[in-house]
């Protein structure tokens, strides 16, 4: 009996199926057209706009990667230009020191060298200088001392006398 | 000793109530049976004294629940009358189902624009010439089956209506929302939209595009109105009163338009791959006369299954729903309501889960069949 009583269970009616069909056919060109068409190409559109722009902020945040590290290139570069100019200028500096130095020490040797030279020539002019001096004082000397001793006859003789005996001796 | 904390736990009293809730229950439904059937009785079924057919009736009652009707019912007594149209071979005959009154015993002649109908069971019949033994206009053969025939019943009936209001709430809503992606166009999803949208890209992203491929985007209208079809009404199917109730996704007749709409979607897009599988499987020669026979069954199985699955599905949580409350009819006392109720709604909540589970299955199934139709060569193996 129970099984029979499930039989219109399981027996489709045909009013319903026809009418189920003809609803649903409906509803399906209906939605397809105003609903599922639209709905579908929004979703699509969105989602190819969001890829688009999170591509976009990837490509972004990329060039600014490289910008950053360009800037730090620059940075390095700078730096080390920097450092180099630095040292260059040390170095130059350096040798103008020295150089100013040299100078002056053989401007220097230079000079002193001329101060002595001078000084060497200043000396002998001085020693010829005294030199005549006491070569006029000796012959004054000696032609007052002559004067004096040739005034006496036995002074000249005594002198000849020794002359004579000096270059006999030799 | 110290029992005290025993007797304060929750779980023992929780037990204790079920244990006296069982032996109030066994004691009153035993004295019940002493009574000859009652006021209790009567409200389950325009009944039958003898107790032997008590189950019987509550089984009918179920069946009629969940089978289609000519009138909505509300409570008591009060229902929607609908129109029922009828072809019958003097032509077409409409008038409402309360027009006749309530009789559905068979044992009245209807006259409707000169056509005698007869109204057996909650269906319209041709009477016979004669009364048989118990006073109707149905005769039966000797299996019990009626052999009165009958005229081509296309009425708006409760599943009709259901049918409608779903069809209507369904153009409403997508309609609705499909301005609403003109109207904010590239903006975030808002309202209703934001609800749906999350369903209709998993239909796109786990139902169409594994299944079907690079060729989704034809089907997909197809699949998203199976999906929502069949879902909406298995949650309206589990709303227990009008707009609700009516077992639409539980009958036969839709699951087999839904099943039949994706054989012919299947046969007509079947590729020369599809069809080369069905005519010249890929097994010896010698095995062809079994293979073929087999592969063109199998065209019409797969399309079968589709239907009773839906069908067995959800008609199967109604009648577990409908038992359960019946329970409390069958063991005569409002006590196993304290059992029944809750059990019904764990079963509910379940049922809520099964209308989307079944939907998903029908259109992954559809969306299977389709994309096995349109394969390409390549994936052959």
């Amino acid at each position: 009996m129970t099984l029979l009583a499930l039989n219109p269970l399981v027996s489709p009616d045909p009013g319903l199926f026809i009418w189920s069909t003809v609803a649903f056919l409906i509803l399906f060109f209906l939605l397809s057209k105003f609903a599922w068409k639209p709905i579908v190409k929004a979703l699509d559109e969105r989602e190819r706009s969001i890829e688009d722009a999170l591509s976009k902020a990837e490509m972004a945040k990329a060039e600014m990667a490289k910008l950053i590290s360009e800037n730090e290139d620059l940075l390095k570069e700078a730096r080390l230009e920097r450092d180099n100019i630095l040292k260059e200028a040390k170095e130059i500096k350096d040798q103008i020191i020295n150089d100013a130095k040299d100078q002056a020490k053989t401007e220097g040797t230079k000079l002193i060298e001329k101060a002595k030279d001078e000084i060497t020539n200043q000396k002998l002019a001085a020693m010829a200088e005294i030199k005549n001096q006491v070569s006029s004082l000796s012959l004054a000397i000696a032609e007052k001392v002559l004067r004096k001793q040739l005034e006496d006859q036995d002074k000249q003789q005594a002198l000849v006398n020794d002359l004579l005996k000096e270059v006999k001796l030799n | 000793m110290d029992l005290s904390h025993i007797f304060n736990s929750k779980k023992f009293f929780s037990i204790a109530i079920c244990a006296v809730l069982f032996s109030i229950l066994s004691f009153s439904s035993f004295s019940q049976e002493q009574v000859s059937s009652d006021t209790t009785h009567a409200s389950v079924a325009d009944a039958h004294d003898a107790k032997p057919e008590k189950d019987e009736d509550i089984s009918k009652i179920i069946l009629h629940h969940i089978a289609d009707s000519h009138e909505w019912h509300f409570f008591g007594h009060v229902a929607l009358p609908l129109p029922v149209i009828l072809w019958t071979d003097k032509g077409l005959v409409s008038f409402l189902s309360n027009k006749f009154g309530h009789n559905d015993k068979g044992t009245e002649l209807l006259d409707a624009n000169g056509t005698q109908l007869v109204y057996y069971h909650g269906k319209y019949y041709y009477p016979e010439s004669v009364k048989s033994a118990d006073g109707t206009y149905i005769a039966h053969n000797n299996k019990g089956e009626i052999m009165n025939m009958k005229p081509l019943d296309i009425s708006i009936t409760k599943n009709v209506v259901s049918l409608l209001i779903s069809v209507t709430i369904l153009l409403v809503v997508f309609i609705g929302i499909a301005n609403t992606y003109k109207k904010r166009e590239g903006k975030a999803p808002k309202g209703l939209q934001s609800i749906l949208e999350p369903i209709i890209i998993f239909v796109r992203d786990d139902i169409a595009k594994p299944q079907l491929g690079h060729k989704y985007r034809g089907f997909m209208p197809y699949l998203l109105t199976v999906f929502f079809f069949v879902w909406l009404n298995n949650l309206m199917g589990l709303i227990p009163f009008f707009p609700g109730g009516a077992n639409l996704t539980g009958n036969i007749a839709v699951t087999m338009m839904l099943a039949l709409c994706t054989f012919i979607l299947t046969t007509v897009n079947g590729n020369k791959n599809y069809w080369g599988h069905v005519f010249t499987p890929h097994v010896p020669w010698w095995l062809y006369p079994l293979m073929i026979p087999v592969e063109i069954i199998g065209l019409f199985t797969k399309p079968i299954a589709l239907m009773i699955r839906l069908f067995a599905n959800i008609t199967a949580g109604h009648i577990l729903i409908l038992s359960l409350i019946s329970l409390i009819f069958i063991l005569k006392s409002v006590l196993v309501a304290g059992i029944a109720v809750p059990f019904v709604l764990f079963i509910s909540v379940i049922e809520l889960v099964v209308g989307f589970i079944q939907a998903f299955i029908f259109t992954i199934l559809s969306a299977l069949f389709i994309g096995m139709a349109i394969e390409e060569k390549h994936a052959e193996h």
